[in-house]
C-alpha cells in the first residue's frame, strides 16, 4: 500500500516553486521570442530537449534515434517538427495508422524550442517565414495546374482530402495554413510523400498555396455543398429525404380520412 | 359499374365480391363510417378554410418567384444555418416555386380527402383470358393463314427465305467496322526514347537526380512531349507516356523489373493503371504503397510495382531509367510491356 506520507504543505510548495520558475521562464523567452528568424539560443535548444524528453522521448527514443514505437527524426528538420507538434499530430493521443490532427498540445514557443533541439540533432529544413510562405503575387492558374497534377489525387480536387490504403488518409485542406501547407510539402509528413525545393520550387509552393487559398475561400451558392462529395452524398441526400417525403406524402393521400 | 363476365372458369378474376376459385370475400366491405366533415358543419367549413388557405398560399409564393426573379440580384449571397453561403436568388426561387406547386397538390387532396363525395365503390374485374370461343378463332385463322401461303409444300421458297433471313446481319456486322480504325501498334508503344530527358509535370524542367530527397515524389513526362502539338494527338501521347518519380532508400527495393532499372533508389512507374486507366499518383512513402482512386487497385513499388490490392490484374510497367552526362534523369527506353489496362489484341 503506498499510502503518501508526504506533509500537504510539500504539493503547494512545489506548485508556487513551479508557478515561479514558469513564470521567469516564460518572461525570458517571451522577451526573447520577438525577433522569430533568430538561430535558437541554447537555451532554447535546452528547453527543447527536456520537452522533446518529456513528450517525444518515450516513441522516438531519448536522443531521437527511433524505437519500435516511432521513426527516428535525426535530421528531418524544424519544418517537419513545426508541421506535426503546430497542427497537434504530435504527440499521438494512442498508436494508430495516422496521427490526427488535434487540439496543440503545445504553446507557440515550446513548439519553437522543439524544432531548435530536433534541428540541431542534423541539418533537415527550417522552419519557412512568414514572407516565404506568402501567396501575394503568386500565379493562381499555375497554382490551380500544379495542385490538379500533383495534389487533387490525394486530397482531391476539392481540398477535402481523402482515402487511402489500409486505414490512411490525405486529410482535409481548407483549414490548413500558409505555413503548414508549404511544411507538409517540404517535409513529407507521415504518408505524403516529398515534394522537394529543386522539382517544386519554392515559387511553385506559393502558387499552390494561393490556390488552395482559393478553395478555402470557396462559396456555396447553389446551395448545401453535402460535404462536396459529388453524386455520392447527393445521391444518398435524395434517396433517403426525398423518396422519404414521397412515401410520406403517398401515407397521406391514402390514409382515411376522419 | 362495369358489365363482369363469367364465362370462363380461369382464376384470375371475381364476380359479386367473391374471388372466382376459392369463393372467398375479396372485398369485405366494412360498416361504411362517416368523415367529421360530413357530420359536423363547423369541420366542413375548417376543411374548406384549410383548402383555400394553401391554394392562396400558392398564389402568394408564385407571384413572390416572379418578384424575386426580377428583384434579387443573381449574385447575392445568404448566410443560412446548417446550409452555409448560398445564393439569395436560387433559394429564394428554388423555395417559391417548389412551395407554390407542392401547395396546390397539397390543397387538392385535401380537399378530395376532406369535403369531396366520400362513398365506397366496389369495381369488379372480369377475368383476364379471352373467351374460349375468341381462342378458338384466333388458333384457326393462323392455321388457315399457314395453309393458304402455301409454306409447307414450296421448299425451294422456304429455303430461299430462310437463307435470306440468316445474311441480313451481315451488312450490320461489316458496318461495325467504321467505329473506328483499329488501333494496331499504337496501344503498344509511347514516346520514350532513350536519352530522352525527363521533365517535371506543368513545369517542364529537367531533374537532377540530387533534386529528389528520399521519400520525394515528382509527377513527370518526357522533355519530347512538349513537341507534339494538340492536332497531332498531344493528350494521348501524354495519356500513355505520363509517369511518377519516386525515391527510396536502394536497401528498400525488394524487387525490380530489370537489373539496374532505378538510378539511386529513385524508380520511374508508368502513372496510369492498369486496371482501367485511371491516373494514378497516390503513393504513400511509407509503405511505398501507389493506390488507384478509382477501384483501390494498390501497388507495391518497392517490389517492381506488383499488385498487393484490388482489381488490377497486371503489375505498374517500370520505366528504366540513368542519368546523363551532366547529371539529368533520362530514360533508358521505352516501356517494355504496353501501359495502361488490357486490350483486346494484348491478349
Amino acid at each position: 500500500m503506498a499510502i503518501s506520507r508526504r506533509h500537504p504543505a510539500a504539493l503547494l510548495a512545489v506548485l508556487i516553486a513551479a508557478l515561479g520558475t514558469t513564470g521567469v521562464a516564460y518572461a525570458t523567452v517571451a522577451s526573447s521570442s520577438i525577433p522569430k528568424a533568430v538561430a535558437p539560443s541554447q537555451t532554447q535548444i535546452s528547453q527543447g530537449n527536456d520537452l522533446f524528453k518529456e513528450g517525444c522521448a518515450s516513441c522516438h527514443g531519448l536522443a531521437a534515434q527511433g524505437s519500435s514505437d516511432g521513426p527516428a527524426i535525426i535530421g528531418v528538420g524544424a519544418a517537419a517538427v513545426d508541421f506535426q507538434v503546430g497542427t497537434g499530430r504530435m504527440p499521438m493521443a494512442a498508436p494508430a495508422i495516422q496521427a490526427p490532427s488535434k487540439k496543440v498540445s503545445y504553446s507557440v514557443d515550446e513548439i519553437a524550442a522543439l524544432a531548435a533541439y530536433v534541428a540541431s540533432l542534423g541539418a533537415g529544413p527550417a522552419i519557412p517565414t512568414q514572407e516565404q510562405v506568402s501567396s501575394s503575387g503568386a500565379d493562381l492558374a499555375l497554382g490551380g495546374e500544379l495542385f490538379r497534377t500533383n495534389c487533387a489525387q490525394c486530397h482531391s480536387v476539392s481540398g477535402r482530402g481523402g482515402a487511402l490504403s489500409w486505414g490512411a488518409y490525405a486529410p482535409s485542406m481548407l483549414k490548413s495554413s500558409p505555413k503548414h501547407i508549404y511544411e507538409a510539402m517540404l517535409t513529407g509528413p507521415q504518408s505524403m510523400p516529398v515534394f522537394g525545393d529543386k522539382t517544386m520550387t519554392p515559387s511553385n509552393k506559393r502558387d499552390i498555396i494561393r490556390y488552395i487559398e482559393e478553395l478555402q475561400k470557396r462559396e456555396n451558392p447553389g446551395g448545401a455543398d453535402l460535404g462536396r462529395l459529388g453524386p455520392v452524398t447527393e445521391g444518398v441526400f435524395l434517396f433517403i429525404a426525398g423518396l422519404g417525403a414521397l412515401i410520406a406524402i403517398s401515407v397521406w393521400i391514402g390514409a382515411r380520412a376522419r | 359499374m362495369n358489365e363482369i363476365e363469367t364465362t370462363s372458369n380461369e382464376p384470375y378474376g371475381s364476380a359479386e365480391g367473391k374471388d372466382l376459385v376459392s369463393g372467398r370475400p375479396v372485398f369485405p366491405l366494412k360498416h361504411h363510417e362517416p368523415r367529421r366533415a360530413d357530420i359536423d358543419p363547423k369541420a366542413a367549413k375548417r376543411a374548406e378554410r384549410q383548402v383555400s388557405a394553401m391554394f392562396a398560399a400558392s398564389s402568394a409564393l408564385l407571384m413572390a418567384f416572379v418578384v424575386a426573379y426580377v428583384k434579387v440580384p443573381s449574385d447575392s449571397l445568404v448566410q443560412i444555418p446548417g446550409l452555409g453561403t448560398v445564393g439569395t436568388s436560387q433559394v429564394l426561387l428554388g423555395l417559391c416555386f417548389g412551395l407554390g406547386i407542392l401547395l396546390i397538390g397539397l390543397g387538392a387532396i385535401h380537399w378530395a380527402k376532406k369535403l369531396m363525395t366520400d362513398v365506397e365503390v366496389t369495381q369488379e374485374r372480369h377475368a383476364l383470358t379471352s373467351t374460349q370461343e375468341e381462342r378458338d378463332e384466333v388458333a384457326a385463322i393462323v392455321k388457315r393463314g399457314a395453309a393458304e401461303s402455301g409454306f409447307g409444300q414450296h421448299k425451294l421458297i422456304r429455303r430461299t427465305l430462310l437463307g435470306a433471313l440468316a445474311l441480313f446481319p451481315v451488312p450490320l456486322v461489316v458496318l461495325l467496322r467504321d467505329l473506328g480504325p483499329m488501333p494496331g501498334t499504337r496501344l503498344r508503344s509511347t514516346i520514350w526514347t532513350k536519352n530522352i530527358h525527363i521533365v517535371t509535370d506543368a513545369t517542364y524542367q529537367k531533374i537532377k537526380a540530387s533534386d529528389i530527397p528520399v521519400g520525394g515524389l515528382v509527377n513527370a513526362v518526357p522533355a519530347n512531349l512538349l513537341e507534339i502539338e494538340e492536332a497531332d494527338g498531344n493528350i494521348n501521347a501524354r495519356g500513355k507516356a505520363s509517369i511518377i518519380l519516386v525515391r527510396m532508400d536502394p536497401s528498400e527495393i525488394v524487387s525490380q523489373q530489370g537489373d539496374g532499372w532505378d538510378y539511386q533508389g529513385i524508380v520511374a512507374y508508368s502513372k496510369i493503371c492498369t486496371h482501367v486507366g485511371c491516373p494514378i499518383s497516390l503513393y504513400q512513402q511509407r509503405t511505398h504503397h501507389l493506390l488507384c482512386p478509382c477501384h483501390q487497385s494498390t501497388f507495391d513499388l518497392a517490389d517492381s510495382g506488383n499488385v498487393v490490392f484490388g482489381p488490377a490484374a497486371r503489375r505498374m510497367p517500370q520505366l528504366a531509367i540513368t542519368v546523363d552526362s551532366e547529371g539529368f534523369l533520362v530514360a533508358q527506353g521505352d516501356f517494355e510491356e504496353p501501359v495502361g489496362p488490357s486490350f483486346w489484341e494484348r491478349g
